[in-house]
């Protein structure tokens, strides 16, 4: 099977602590990779390094072959990866539908003079950017408040409006922090939906990092086990779940 | 002959208006649209201000100029304050915003320094005289019409700039600033290039306060480095933007003629007394900051709050 993303022995430390140890990982094109592990195994720092938020201290991360590694977020966006964020990082002041139309790549209206001098062009992509933002909302039910502003959404509603805006994107490569994490049942099933709909017709590469490991056992396949900074064991969810390493991992087993 | 005085006196101070709303729109897509604190506007202002004066004073002028038409020195000021937000922009603008609006504000005293000390350019603390008004001793009528034209040809300028910046917060460039301010990070994670961004919004801010500048040298014929004194080209400038409401053009403008009016008519008030109260200049200002904490308990969107599309 190609990688889409992998990971080769990144290590990341803050001051003394070693947040990230020589980690590798594999995230399958076309897969639903779940990345799991106890709090403060490193899983969220690692999605920073992937995605160009922090620089690692060694090793690299290969994007479908290509080595992107510290490039900065907006560069690797354009490589087709987008991540969401654990705590919603909507814009709240701008509204659900803004949300969605800030996304796309290549729009000619962010240059200052397109603005000013090709307005028919601009209004034209506005156009086809407003309808492809109501199709994302109505795939996610959020249609009735496309014009709220995101800040008075509910927590879930935002996650959301979070994965509306990785699908507004041309990215193939989906990065997902938490997503069903405070999010009720009903809009979860929501979140599901369009997670699987985008993996199985649209061929999106997942990654999901979850606690709720019924989610997890529900949506990806395989799932890597995260601890102490490295990745301790990779396979299904059955798998994962006889393995004692990863009972110790969660658990606090004992050290050899 | 009394409406007359009451006329020319409202062409002052809408004239003297119109110079803060263009400084408080410039001021407008730096902070309302990217959230970029800049405490350094009198920097941007001066600057303008000098560059149209340097250019347009005559060979008659103190200190004498090649005597450039008006319209080029104005046209100038905005790429000459532009090119001086770039620089500090290319330094400054990857730090937090707090960090900025400090270095901000060393910036522009460094700008002031210079204007004030380098005598062989802008003839120093004694500033320049004699540049060149448009339509002074227009006569209409008996009526001297120069300052009446000149508050026209003012407030096109501030219609064509109004134009222009609504059209960029309308576009896909104003909603990527505005995400950048809401959310830097994910905007980022959007693809957005956010330092790329934010410089074009603090270059672009800073040539709508050169204008400003521009724009008022040839209204009042001198500059001195004291017209770059924080209250006055800093200070109350913030103050326009935050009541008129941060986020909105109307907003500024209105904000601009709103805390203008409120400055003009305390001075009037100053001058009932019979002996002039020395303290009357703190006091105003002290009147400013506390309209300003009304508005921000009351109303703290501004009196014109950003529109939602």
């Amino acid at each position: 099977m190609n990688s889409a993303l992998s990971v080769r022995s990144i290590s990341k430390s803050f001051g003394g602590l070693r947040a990230v140890r020589e980690c590798s990982l594999e995230i399958a094109e076309g897969a639903v990779t779940g990345l799991i592990g106890p709090n403060g195994a490193g899983k969220t720092t690692l999605f920073n390094i992937i995605c160009g938020l922090f620089r690692p201290d060694s090793g690299n991360v290969h994007l479908r072959g290509r080595d992107v590694t510290g490039q900065p977020a907006h560069r690797l966006f354009h490589r087709g990866v987008v991540r969401t964020f654990q705590i919603p990082h909507e814009f709240a002041g701008m509204t659900v539908l803004e949300n969605l139309m800030l996304v796309p790549a290549g729009q000619s209206g962010e240059n200052v003079f397109r603005a000013w001098f090709q307005r028919p062009r601009v209004r034209r992509e506005e156009h086809a950017i407003v309808k492809r933002a109501h199709e994302v909302l109505d795939v996610l039910q959020l249609g009735r408040l496309s014009g709220e502003l995101a800040g008075n959404l509910s927590g879930g509603q935002k996650k959301l409006l979070e994965l509306g805006r990785a699908m507004m994107s041309e990215a193939r490569v989906v990065l997902l922090d938490e997503p069903a994490a405070g999010v009720n049942r009903t809009l979860m099933k929501t979140l599901n939906a369009a997670i699987r709909r985008l993996n199985r017709e649209c061929n999106y590469t997942f990654c999901i990092v979850e606690h709720d490991m019924n989610f997890v056992r529900r949506m990806c396949n395989p799932v890597v086990v995260m601890a102490e900074g490295a990745t301790l064991v990779q396979g299904t969810m059955d798998e994962i779940m006889a393995d004692q390493r990863v009972l110790d991992a969660y658990l606090g087993g004992r050290r050899d | 002959m009394e409406l007359l005085g009451i006329a020319n006196y409202l062409v002052l101070f809408l004239t003297i208006a119109g110079v803060y709303a263009l400084l408080t729109l410039g001021l407008n897509v730096q902070w309302g649209y990217t959230g970029i604190l800049n405490i350094g506007v009198a920097a941007f202002f001066a600057v303008g201000a000098y560059t149209s004066a340097l250019l347009t004073a005559p060979a008659t002028a103190q200190p004498p100029g090649p005597g450039l038409p008006v319209a080029v020195g104005m046209l100038a000021a905005m790429p000459v304050a532009g090119i001086l937000a770039l620089g500090i922009g290319l330094i400054t603008l990857n730090l937090r915003s707090d960090y900025l609006a400090i270095a901000s504000i060393g910036i522009a005293e460094i700008v002031r320094l210079f204007l004030k000390n380098e005598e062989w350019l802008t003839n120093g603390v004694r500033g320049m005289a004699g540049i060149p008004r448009p339509f002074a001793g227009v006569d209409i009528a008996g009526w001297s019409a120069g300052g009446a034209l000149y508050l026209a040809l003012t407030i096109a300028v501030i219609g064509v700039v109004f134009a222009a910046l609504q059209i960029l917060y309308r576009a896909p460039w104003g909603r990527a600033l505005r995400a950048i301010r809401d959310r830097e990070v994910a905007a980022e994670a959007m693809g957005k290039n956010v330092l790329w961004f934010r410089l074009q919004s603090f270059v672009l801010g800073s040539a709508v306060m050169g204008l400003a500048g521009a724009v008022h040298v040839h209204y009042a014929g001198f500059i001195g480095p004291e017209a770059i004194d924080p209250l006055f080209a800093t200070f109350i400038v913030w103050v326009m933007l935050i009541a008129g409401g941060s986020g909105s053009n109307l907003g500024a403008i209105v904000g601009a003629l709103a805390i203008w009016a409120v400055w003009s008519v305390t001075e009037l008030l100053g001058q009932i007394p019979e002996e002039p109260i020395t303290g009357f200049g703190a006091l105003r200002v002290f009147l400013i900051g506390l309209l300003l904490q009304v508005i921000l308990l009351l109303r703290p969107q501004g009196i014109v709050p950003e529109p939602r599309e």
